[in-house]
């Protein structure tokens, strides 16, 4: 696990819950983009589980200290969903611009209900109505619009920051070839 | 092992997620106030980054409409200060009066000036976050107002920051009274719509209250937070609720709450 690509994530995380705070889509969409389910796909694809694991805590705590939401309830969310996206990652094509959008419409979609659904367990009563579906949406396709943008900032940002890896070719020059029947 | 790793993560966050859930008293609000300090940096930068572009802005202001606006404020200062006369003078009367019947006279409003730093990231609450705190005097509950009415009550206070709870959350409720000739009474309670902050609910209204649309609605002063004949907005239609037990209407808020820069706080 690369330390450095944590710390990223997590400055990441920082600055994207003050963003949301600071100058949000609410006013002109109804709705304020959540960035950090996007986030937890790019970390879930690119990092390891404790790298999701302290993006779900920080950016869960950050974002709960800055709402008024109950201390601790976006934390189980995230980590949720990081953690089924590191399960499958194997299998999905994470350099594909579409997956990239569908995991984060997914992850943006189910991060909202489950934030929800944890507060009505514990007995909060937020402000939902027709309305919220419409938020629901533009949360889900902000989110699925937003990923492919934080996959090609933090390849932008690694690649202005730190060396590329050395390919090496099969090509020797010192390699015989022997010629004959074995 | 490397499934056993998983599941030891997956363990931790939520054992620390029960811990943070179920944390005793006043801690989860002192923890969150520490959490929320880490961004004054960012807070600075960004209102330097505001004063920045307001400079700008007023630099790149013509003179003559500079001039321009002066006169206007010039005109309306005198205007105000001819009503503030007027104001005043009723005022005495008033006091005289209340004074002859023995009435107790109610306090002038102290009022405070708060800029709005951050607005609430989750969609479903409603509140903002503005830039004074315990060391200016604030303490939960105070009134929070602009200009056009009410906006809503003050929930969370660390040193420097409070957390503004506005009118539609459902934990801002406020006792209101409509001026028509019956003042019927009712309560505030909860937003109308969730795209349209501006609408809230006014509900249990008598069931024979008489309501027309347009009539103004005022804080009425019961319930010991709000202050009495504070503007919260007018009627825009009503209903009969719980098989006409009650009446309930929408209330358009006289205040716009989604583009609140800055705020007054009222001391009692």
């Amino acid at each position: 696990m690369n330390p450095i690509n944590t710390i990223l994530i997590l400055l990441a995380a920082f600055v994207a819950v003050f963003l949301q705070a600071a100058c949000g889509t609410r006013g002109s969409l109804g709705a304020q983009i959540d960035l950090l389910p996007a986030l937890v796909v790019y970390a879930s694809l690119t990092g390891g589980l404790t790298t999701v694991a302290l993006l779900a805590v920080g950016g869960g705590l950050a974002f709960d200290a800055l709402s008024a939401n109950p201390l601790g309830i976006s934390m189980l969310p995230l980590f949720g969903i990081g953690f089924l996206i590191h399960r499958q990652r194997e299998f999905i094509l994470r350099d594909q611009l579409f997956a990239q959008f569908i995991l984060g419409l997914a992850a943006s979609a189910a991060a909202p209900l489950l934030t929800l659904l944890l507060l009505f367990t514990g007995g909060h009563a937020p402000f939902v109505g027709w309305g919220t579906l419409w938020q629901w949406l533009v949360m889900s396709l902000g989110g699925g619009l937003v990923t492919p943008v934080m996959f090609r900032l933090f390849a932008f940002i690694r690649g202005a920051f730190f060396y590329r890896p050395l390919t090496e070719t099969s090509f020797r020059p010192d390699r015989q070839i022997r010629r004959g029947r074995f | 092992m490397f499934k056993k790793k998983q599941y030891v993560v997956l363990g931790a966050v939520l054992v620390l997620t029960l811990i943070v859930l179920n944390l005793p008293g006043g801690l989860p609000a002192r923890l969150k106030q520490a959490l929320g300090g880490l961004y004054l940096p960012l807070f600075g930068a960004a209102s330097a980054t505001g004063q920045l572009g307001k400079n700008a802005a007023a630099n790149l202001t013509p003179r003559n409409e500079l001039v321009r606006q002066n006169e206007v404020f010039r005109r309306e200062n005198a205007e105000l200060r001819l009503r503030l006369l007027q104001a005043e003078a009723a005022t005495r009367e008033n006091a005289r009066l209340h004074q002859l019947l023995g009435w107790q006279t109610r306090a002038p409003w102290k009022l405070k000036l708060a800029n709005v730093v951050l607005r609430e990231p989750a969609n479903w609450w409603r509140t903002v976050q503005i830039d004074l705190g315990r060391r200016d005097g604030l303490r939960e509950n105070l009134p929070v107002l602009t200009p056009d009415g009410l906006v809503g009550r003050i929930g969370a206070v660390s040193l420097t920051r409070a957390q503004v709870i506005l009118l539609g959350d459902p934990a801002c409720r406020a006792a209101a009274l409509v001026q028509n000739p019956a003042r019927d009474q009712g309560i505030i309670n909860a937003g109308a719509a969730v795209l349209d902050p501006s609408l809230v609910n006014l509900g249990f209204l008598s069931r024979n209250a008489i309501l027309a649309p347009g009539q103004n609605v005022v804080t009425s002063g019961q319930g010991g937070i709000f202050p009495a004949g504070i503007p919260l907005g007018t009627i825009v239609d009503f209903r009969a609720v719980e098989f006409g037990l009650y009446t309930e209407a929408r209330v358009k808020l006289a205040a716009n709450l989604s583009a609140l820069e800055e705020v007054w706080v009222l001391f009692p």
